[in-house]
């Protein structure tokens, strides 16, 4: 539980970060919250050579109401989203996913940057941002780009984030109402076995937590959907073409049929709340 | 806060109040002090090498490049120690007289048995370094096809050992009448068959272990700070394995972050400190990290289970027949093979059964030693029964609460000698039940069971009872021969009056989170007349309390805290007559109240104990013979063993879709016999309860097919965090032990015996009407979910 030595430095912008990063990218690792990477680095699964630590950047930290949509700042920690006024009227969903995330002392110092840089299949947000079709927004040595969630995750702690980038803000359009997240798991601060995120405002979308080697959505419940199905016939698809990981916790097999049971569950919930 | 109870209860005195522990503000604040975090000026910093296999040859151990790393002092192999060691880790327990007992040196030399076991060890300057180093060592493996299953073990498959004639290390019989049992169950209307599984567990204490060895200047002793139950027990083991004379070790255990069993060992690290600082002449400490503690400090449980019961048409068992299969893990560890035969008297339970079988073979693994875990054979012995009551309940068509109740010895039946030989010394079992029954609205919660069934709901109830008698106070010497256990069973205390009126208690049981100090704190003031702040309770140091037998099964309180009990009384016997001598009054005609003594019908002539303790202080006045000071030390061997018993209920929801278990509800009636504090007695009920539910629905140690440890972590390790359990009802008889004095019984382990069997039994419940009759621990939701899948629904009104 004592990590390989590395070099630590503080950034006090993001430009001396992105500088860092330019340095030596591949052996340089970002440190928000540190509620993701800290772990693997005391398992020595991570050994970077320099940490830098941008959780002291000013700036980085809001939800702000941007007309049709929301932009937050990566640094925001998740119980600062899960609290913000903004969050809960117009994008109430990742509001209420952040409340979800781990224990309170991770949703105290983990930011919602940091967890969606990480890509963890398991973790909760970028499911939520990849059904609220939400646009990230990166910075770095060839200037600043937006990438859809569509396209932002790649794989297994894998994400479009290229190593001389840092993800500095995340913009969600708005939608208040017709959304729904189940979470299964077995101890309240453990990751999901499955969690499903839908969202019924607009076009379907429904993404889905561990459940493939990086957030998916459900695209056989979302044709179904489309096509006017009722919810437990669209639930019956959700694992359509997917390769749900087996572990400790759960197998495959398992995770397929909860991932039925969530979405017809979660289906239900966002209608009934869309009214 | 204690004088405010104290002033409350005035003469009646604290026992029996639920007075704050006196233990929790150092705790609170952090001011406490663990092993970690003991400042020790130039100590070394072991760190161990491990092997990765759970069964390999070690072909070598190249530690050149470690010994070149920053920091490093030192960097030996299991051949460069081979030479500290005056015995192997001690077993102290030897069942059989053919017991087979492999070679186990604290670093291994030509095979390593578990993955865990220590190959290499490296000292550096910082832990890191040490880690850094440790890192370094080169060994060389050739991997040996490795036991790991329990039942192919058994069949030896593969050997444990490559040099043992098999993986056999006893087996182990009680069986008084052989035909008695043969009848029975020729003669049986009805008979059960069960088979259960109990999965290995990880105690996972919140503290992990630690040792600190600090050799004095000019060859004087080694302080021995440890992370440790026992002391005592650790201190003569050390002498006999390292070679120090025993009076040069002085063992510590400062706080102590919980044991739960895991800690009543002697270690393979304990051992190394105290070696290497020897060698080196240098304080050396170890700290363990969680997921080496999942590897390195011993697993509980791990058994597989056969029990039958016969019994006739109305249900009640006349026979028990069991058959055991225990997983010793890769060596034995302090108590090891004796884990099983501490629930080899107990497997009928409640009930009054005259035929019994049991039998129990003790099999080695590639696979991290097993020891005593909270209960400690009994939690095994209650969850066969508990369960197998259910099955012949539902074979009967019979509600299991009216099973128990025909089945239960009548509370006027004690003390009762039972079928395996022991007197259990009093109960009301039924008592107990009606209780929890009332406390749960048991018929309401059947109603609400049936009524779901019919509007087929997907979330299900279901009720789940147990019922459990359980043996503590360990033990009687003379007891603890006939089982073969090598050391005694007694405890010892001593009470001195310090000149000016304030009390120390010195004792030989080491607390580490039961809440001795307020305990015994509470005994003596009430026998003195005097604060519980003003009692100093002195422990866990072989320098100050020399003589002990530790913390373990219950035992503090009937064992130790009737040494305590007895020592006081004989301190008050002396005090009596120095104040017969002070106010020239007869011994006899003095009592005690308050603190003072009184002439009996001349209430102002008296003499406060403060003021006596002055006076035998000075000794300027002291009855002719008498000798100075207040001060009495006792030594406590119990005559029998306590019987703590009880009912607990639990009441799931099963989301049929999901498999998902909630614990809505539950219930536990305890009958510890008399309470000193029960605020503690509620505490340990209730830790003890969330740590049989863990087993119950959470917790395992799981290994692969290679013998991999995969639960290293606490992601993985799923111990149950308040969020997930219900808030606990409790309740209590009170039926005063005859074994002792005090009249009290032991807690310690009565939640976790009680809780698993009572959560499982509930799922089934739950589940019973759609043919489900057994689910493997933990229960899981995919395991609920298949269990649902495979089964076929039950017809007609069976449960």
């Amino acid at each position: 539980m004592i990590p390989a030595s590395f070099e630590y430095r503080r950034a006090g912008s993001v430009e001396d970060a992105l500088g860092w990063l330019a340095e030596d990218p591949d052996s340089t690792k970002l440190l928000a919250g540190g509620h993701s990477l800290l772990p693997l680095m005391k398992l020595r699964l991570a050994t970077p050579g320099v940490l830098v630590d941008v959780g002291r950047v000013p700036g980085l930290s809001y939800v702000r109401d941007a007309g049709d949509h929301v932009a937050i700042g990566a640094l925001t920690r998740h119980r600062d989203l899960e609290i913000s006024e903004v969050a809960r009227a117009s994008v109430p969903l990742l509001a209420h996913v952040a409340g979800q995330v781990g224990d309170p002392q991770v949703r105290h110092r983990g930011t919602i940057g940091g967890s969606l840089a990480h890509g963890d299949p398991a973790s909760d947000l970028p499911a939520a941002v990849l059904a609220l079709d939400a646009t990230m927004v990166a910075d770095g040595p060839r200037g600043r780009r937006e990438i859809a969630a569509s396209d932002f995750f790649r794989g297994f702690l894998e994400t479009a984030l290229e190593p001389d980038e840092m993800l500095t803000e995340i913009r969600v359009r708005k939608a208040p109402s017709g959304w729904a997240f189940q979470k299964f798991n077995r101890r309240a601060q453990d990751w999901a076995i499955v969690g499903v995120a839908a969202v019924l405002d607009g076009e379907p979308r429904v993404a889905l937590v561990n459940m493939g080697s990086t957030t998916v959505r459900a695209r056989g419940t979302e044709e179904a959907l489309a096509a006017g199905a009722e919810a437990a016939d669209a639930a019956a698809r959700a694992a359509e073409g997917l390769e749900p990981p087996s572990d400790l916790h759960a197998s495959a097999e398992y995770r397929r049929h909860l991932a039925t049971v969530l979405v017809r569950r979660a289906l239900v919930e966002a209608a009934a709340a869309r009214g | 806060m204690s004088a405010a109870v104290l002033e409350e209860h005035g003469a009646a005195g604290v026992v029996g109040t639920r007075m704050l522990r006196r233990e929790d503000p150092a705790l609170l604040s952090g001011e406490a002090r663990f092993v970690h975090d003991l400042v020790v000026p130039g100590a070394l910093h072991m760190a161990v090498v491990r092997s990765p296999y759970a069964h390999a040859r070690i072909t070598s151990v190249d530690v050149s490049a470690a010994l070149g790393m920053p920091g490093v002092v030192a960097a030996l192999t299991g051949a460069d120690l081979a030479a500290e060691w005056a015995s192997a880790m001690p077993c102290a327990w030897p069942v059989t007289a053919d017991m087979q007992s492999p070679k186990h040196l604290p670093v291994a030399v030509d095979e390593a048995c578990y993955t865990g076991d220590a190959v290499a060890v490296v000292l550096a300057g910082s832990q890191a370094e040490a880690q850094d180093a440790a890192a370094a060592v080169a060994v060389g493996y050739e991997e040996l096809p490795a036991a790991v299953d329990l039942e192919d073990a058994a069949r030896d498959d593969a050997l444990a050992h490559v040099d043992a004639p098999s993986n056999r290390a006893y087996t182990w019989e009680l069986v008084p009448d052989p035909d008695a049992v043969r009848r029975a169950f020729d003669e049986a209307a009805v008979t059960v068959k069960e088979r259960y599984r109990q999965q290995r567990l990880i105690p996972a204490a919140m503290e992990p272990r630690g040792v600190c060895v600090v050799p004095q200047p000019f060859g004087g002793e080694f302080v021995v700070y440890s992370s440790t139950q026992i002391p005592h027990i650790l201190r003569t083991m050390l002498g006999l394995t390292t070679g120090v004379p025993e009076d040069r070790i002085r063992v510590i255990a400062p706080s102590v972050g919980g044991g739960f069993g895991s800690k009543l060992d002697v270690y393979a690290e304990e051992l190394l400190c105290l070696a290497l600082a020897r060698r080196l002449r240098r304080p050396v400490r170890w700290s363990e990290e969680r997921s080496e503690a999942a590897q390195a400090t011993i697993h509980g449980r791990g058994q597989v289970q056969e029990i039958e019961l016969a019994a006739d048409a109305d249900g009640r068992v006349q026979a028990v027949r069991v058959h055991l299969l225990a997983d010793m893990g890769a060596y034995l560890q302090l108590v090891t093979p004796g884990v099983p035969i501490l629930g080899a008297f107990l497997y009928h339970g409640t009930y009054d059964v005259p035929a019994y079988s049991f039998t129990c073979t003790g099999v080695f693994t590639n696979k991290t030693p097993t020891d005593a875990y909270r209960g400690a054979g009994r939690p095994e012995a209650t969850y066969a029964i508990e369960r197998a009551m259910d099955a012949l309940a539902r074979k009967l068509g019979m509600d299991p609460a009216e099973l128990r109740r025909r089945n239960y010895i009548g509370a006027d039946r004690f003390p009762y000698s039972s079928v395996a030989g022991l007197v259990f010394d009093s109960g009301d079992y039924e008592a107990a039940l009606d209780k929890a029954l009332e406390l749960v609205g048991y018929d309401a919660l059947r109603h609400e069971q049936a009524q779901r069934r019919s509007d087929g709901a997907t979330k299900l109830l279901g009720v789940g009872l147990s019922s459990y008698v359980e043996m503590c106070g360990l033990a009687p010497s003379r007891v603890l021969a006939s089982l073969h256990y090598v050391a005694g069973g007694w405890e010892t205390a001593t009470v001195r009056m310090l000149p000016t009126g304030k009390v120390q208690v010195v004792t030989g049981a080491t607390p580490h989170g039961q809440g001795h100090v307020t305990s015994w704190s509470m005994i003596v003031a009430d026998k003195l007349g005097v604060l519980p702040d003003d009692v100093e309770v002195l422990h866990s140091d072989t320098g100050l309390s020399p003589l002990g037998l530790d913390t373990y099964g219950s035992r503090s309180l009937s064992v130790g805290g009737t040494a305590i009990a007895l020592a006081a009384d004989r301190l008050v016997d002396k005090a009596r007559l120095l104040a017969a001598h002070r106010l020239e009054a007869a011994p006899e005609d003095l009592e005690l109240s308050d603190g003072q003594f009184v002439v009996r019908g001349s209430p102002s002539t008296s003499i406060g104990i403060g003021t006596l303790a002055f006076e035998a202080f000075t000794a300027h006045d002291l009855p002719e013979g008498m000798e100075p000071n207040l001060e009495a030390s006792a030594t406590y061997d119990p005559t029998n063993f306590t019987f703590p018993f009880g009912t607990h209920v639990a009441v799931v929801e099963v989301d049929t879709e999901t498999g998902r278990v909630d614990l809505v509800r539950y219930v536990g009636v305890d009958d510890c016999g008399n309470q000193i504090n029960p605020l503690i007695v509620d505490g340990q009920v209730h830790g003890g309860i969330a740590q049989g539910v863990a087993q119950a629905l959470y917790e395992e140690a799981s290994y692969d097919e290679r013998g991999n440890l995969l639960t290293t972590t606490l992601a993985d390790y799923l111990v149950p965090a308040a969020s997930e359990l219900p808030s606990f009802t409790l309740g209590r008889t009170v039926t005063p032990s005859p074994s002792n004095p005090l009249g009290v019984k032991g807690v310690g382990e009565a939640g976790t015996i009680a809780s698993t069997p009572a959560v499982v039994n509930a799922v089934v419940d739950a589940l019973s009407h759609l043919g489900v009759e057994d689910l493997e621990m933990p229960v899981t939701p995919e395991r609920v979910w298949r269990s649902i899948g495979a089964s076929a629904p039950v017809q007609g009104g069976a449960r």
